[in-house]
C-alpha cells in the first residue's frame, strides 16, 4: 500500500462523477480538484457552496444524501485563512466527497448549509465557536462549546495552546 | 428607568409555558448535559440542549504533540469505547503514511473492538435501565462489564484508558492465558444477554415506558446526522464495518440488527442484537487468529523490539530519533470513520509534513446524535425525555471534547 502521488489536475479528475455533474452545473464555481489517498476532494466557491450541495444531494446517482461533518483548518498566516471543509456521504453508494471552501481572514463568512441538512447545526456552530467563521442564514449562530463571554477563538493558528492570550 | 415600570400582571391565559432547567447535575444526563425544556404542564414544547460543560480543548492539544502521543489523548474522548477511538486515529494515521498492518495485528484490534462495544453497551443499558427504573439490570451488567476491563487491564495494563494500539500495529503481544480468558468470557457471556432480556424485553413497565417513545423517522434521523444505533432503530440499513469495511472487518460474518419503529424499543433492541453479533465476532477473531507479527515492517515509525535495541545499532538510532523527534508524516489529509457504539466515529486528520499533525478532527457521533433529541421529544412528558437521552446513548465527554 505505498503511497501514490496526489492527481491535483482539474484536466485529469473531470471524468470522476462528482467532478462532472459541478463542472456540467457551474464551471466556475469549481475551484480545484485533488485525488489523495483514494479521497476525492473538491474546492467550490463560496457562493456556490449550497448550489454545489444540492446538486450533489439530488442528482440520481451520486445521491449525496448525508452531511458527515463540517470542520475547518486555519492556515495562518496565509491567505486564504481558513477552509471549511465538508464530509458529504451517500448511504447508497456508500462513499463519502469532500468539499472545501476557502475563505479569507478579514471576510470569513460562507452559507449555512442547516436549512438543507439540519444536522450541520451543531457543526457549524462549533466552527464558529472555535475558528470564528460566520454562517449566513444559521439558526442560531452562539458559541457552544466555549463560555458565551469568552473572547477570541481557541482553534486558530494564532492562539496559543497554553499561556496567557 | 427600572423603577418606574409597573409591575407585570400575571395573566393565565397569556403565560402557559414556563423554562424548566433539567441538568447539567442531573443524574439521568449521563454527565453534564443540560437541558432547557419549555414545557406547557408536563409537556415539553421545546427542548433546547446546552452543551460544553466539559469542553478540554483536545484537537488543540493534538496539534501539539507527536503522532504517536495523540493515541492518550483519543482514550478521553469517549471514556466507555477508548479503543475505538485508538482504533480510527490510528487508521488515519496509517492512511497517511501508506502503512500495510500485519493480519494478526488487524484481527487482535477486531477482537478487541468488539469487546468494546460490548463493554459499552453494557454501560448503556445499565445505566438506560436504571434511568427508567430497572435497578436490577444495572447491577447485572457491571457485573459483566467487570470480566472485559479485566481483559483490558489483562491486554494494557489499563482498564479504561486502554491505549493498546499504535501507529503501525499494536503496543504489546498479549499476555500468555489471555485467549483463554476470552473465549471463557465469549462462552458465558449469551446467556447473560439472556439474562438482560428476560429482565426487561417483556417486562410491561418496561414496554410501556419504551414502545412508541421518542419516535424519529428515517428521514429525519438522516437529515440532522444521526448515525450506528440510533438510525438503523428507525430502519436504515446501513453500518460502516459491513459496508465500508476497516481493519479486516471484511473477513468477519455478522448480521446488522435494524428495527423500523424508530422508538426507544427499537434502539434497545438494536442494541441488544448487537451485542449478540459482537461476542460471535470475538468467537470468529479468537477461532480465526493469524500467526504473525503484530508491529508493521516500517523502522522508522514503529519502536524496534527491546531485544534488537540491544544487540544492532541501526535500532537503537531508530528508538531514539522516533522517541525525541517523532516521525514525519507526508503531507495531505485524510478522513477516517469507524463505527463505535454510539454511531460514526470519524477522525480528520491533516498533516504538512511535519512530526505533529496540523489538525485533529475528531467528527463525535454523539454530537449529531444530539440534535436528534428535540424531535424526538417535543411534544411528549418530561418521563419521556429521560427515556430518549438514554435511548440515544450520549457520552458527554465526546460531545464536547
Amino acid at each position: 500500500m505505498a503511497l501514490q502521488p496526489a492527481i491535483t489536475d482539474l484536466e485529469q479528475l473531470q471524468d470522476r462523477p462528482e467532478v462532472a455533474v459541478l463542472l456540467a452545473r457551474n464551471t466556475a464555481a469549481v475551484k480545484g480538484a485533488k485525488f489523495d489517498r483514494n479521497e476525492l476532494t473538491i474546492w467550490v466557491d463560496r457562493l456556490a457552496l449550497r448550489d454545489a450541495c444540492l446538486t450533489l444531494k439530488n442528482d440520481g446517482q451520486l445521491q449525496y444524501n448525508a452531511l458527515a461533518d463540517v470542520t475547518c483548518v486555519d492556515w495562518y498566516p496565509r491567505e486564504p485563512r481558513f477552509e471549511v471543509v465538508y464530509q458529504l456521504f451517500s448511504t447508497t453508494n456508500k462513499r463519502y466527497l469532500r468539499l472545501k471552501v476557502r475563505l479569507s481572514g478579514d471576510d470569513a463568512n460562507v452559507d449555512s448549509l442547516t436549512p438543507m441538512w439540519p444536522g450541520a447545526n451543531f457543526f457549524e456552530r462549533e466552527v464558529f465557536d472555535l475558528f470564528g467563521v460566520r454562517f449566513d442564514e444559521h439558526p442560531n449562530l452562539t458559541r457552544i462549546m466555549m463560555p458565551d463571554d469568552w473572547q477570541g477563538h481557541p482553534l486558530r493558528k494564532d492562539y496559543p495552546v497554553e499561556g496567557y492570550r | 428607568m427600572a423603577h418606574m415600570t409597573p409591575t407585570p400582571v400575571l395573566d393565565p391565559s397569556q403565560d402557559k409555558t414556563m423554562v424548566l432547567n433539567m441538568g447539567p447535575q442531573h443524574p439521568s444526563t449521563h454527565g453534564v448535559l443540560r437541558l432547557l425544556l419549555e414545557v406547557d404542564g408536563e409537556t415539553i414544547v421545546r427542548i433546547m440542549p446546552d452543551i460544553g460543560y466539559l469542553h478540554t480543548g483536545i484537537e488543540k492539544t493534538c496539534e501539539a504533540k507527536f503522532y504517536q502521543q495523540v493515541v492518550p489523548l483519543t482514550d478521553r474522548i469517549d471514556y466507555l469505547c477508548p479503543l475505538t477511538n485508538n482504533l480510527c486515529y490510528v487508521l488515519a494515521v496509517e492512511k497517511l503514511l501508506g502503512l500495510e498492518i500485519p493480519p494478526k495485528a488487524q484481527w487482535l484490534r477486531v477482537l478487541m473492538n468488539e469487546l468494546t462495544r460490548i463493554n459499552s453497551h453494557l454501560v448503556w443499558l445499565g445505566t438506560h435501565a436504571m434511568d427508567i427504573g430497572a435497578m436490577t439490570v444495572f447491577l447485572y451488567c457491571f457485573r459483566e462489564r467487570e470480566d472485559i476491563l479485566r481483559l483490558f487491564e489483562m491486554v494494557s495494563g489499563q482498564r479504561m484508558m486502554t491505549s493498546y494500539f499504535r501507529v503501525g500495529g499494536i503496543a504489546l503481544e498479549p499476555p500468555i492465558g489471555f485467549f483463554d480468558k476470552v473465549r471463557d468470557f465469549a462462552n458465558r457471556f449469551p446467556a447473560c444477554v439472556d439474562e438482560y432480556e428476560n429482565l426487561l424485553t417483556e417486562n410491561p413497565i418496561w414496554v410501556m415506558r419504551t414502545k412508541g417513545v421518542a419516535t424519529i423517522t428515517e428521514k429525519d434521523a438522516l437529515a440532522l446526522g444521526a448515525s450506528g444505533p440510533t438510525l438503523r432503530g428507525s430502519g436504515v440499513d446501513f453500518d460502516l464495518r459491513r459496508d465500508m469495511p476497516y481493519s479486516g472487518y471484511e473477513n468477519f460474518k455478522f448480521k446488522v440488527p435494524v428495527a423500523t419503529e424508530g422508538d426507544v424499543f427499537a434502539r434497545y433492541l438494536c442494541r441488544v442484537q448487537e451485542m449478540r453479533e459482537s461476542i460471535a465476532m470475538v468467537r470468529q477473531a479468537l477461532d480465526g487468529m493469524p500467526e504473525g507479527p503484530i508491529k508493521a515492517d516500517a523502522p522508522k515509525v514503529v519502536l524496534p523490539d527491546r531485544e534488537k535495541m540491544k544487540t544492532q545499532m541501526e535500532a537503537l538510532i531508530y528508538h531514539f530519533k522516533i522517541i525525541t523527534e517523532g516521525f514525519a508524516v507526508p503531507e495531505g489529509e485524510v478522513y477516517q470513520a469507524v463505527e463505535s457504539p454510539r454511531g460514526e466515529m470519524g477522525y480528520y486528520v491533516v498533516s504538512d509534513g511535519t512530526a505533529k499533525p496540523y489538525r485533529v478532527h475528531m467528527r463525535s457521533a454523539c454530537l449529531a446524535n444530539m440534535q436528534t433529541l428535540p424531535k424526538m421529544c417535543e411534544g411528549r412528558l418530561i418521563a419521556d425525555v429521560v427515556a430518549a437521552i438514554g435511548s440515544i446513548d450520549i457520552v458527554l465527554g465526546e460531545i464536547d471534547r
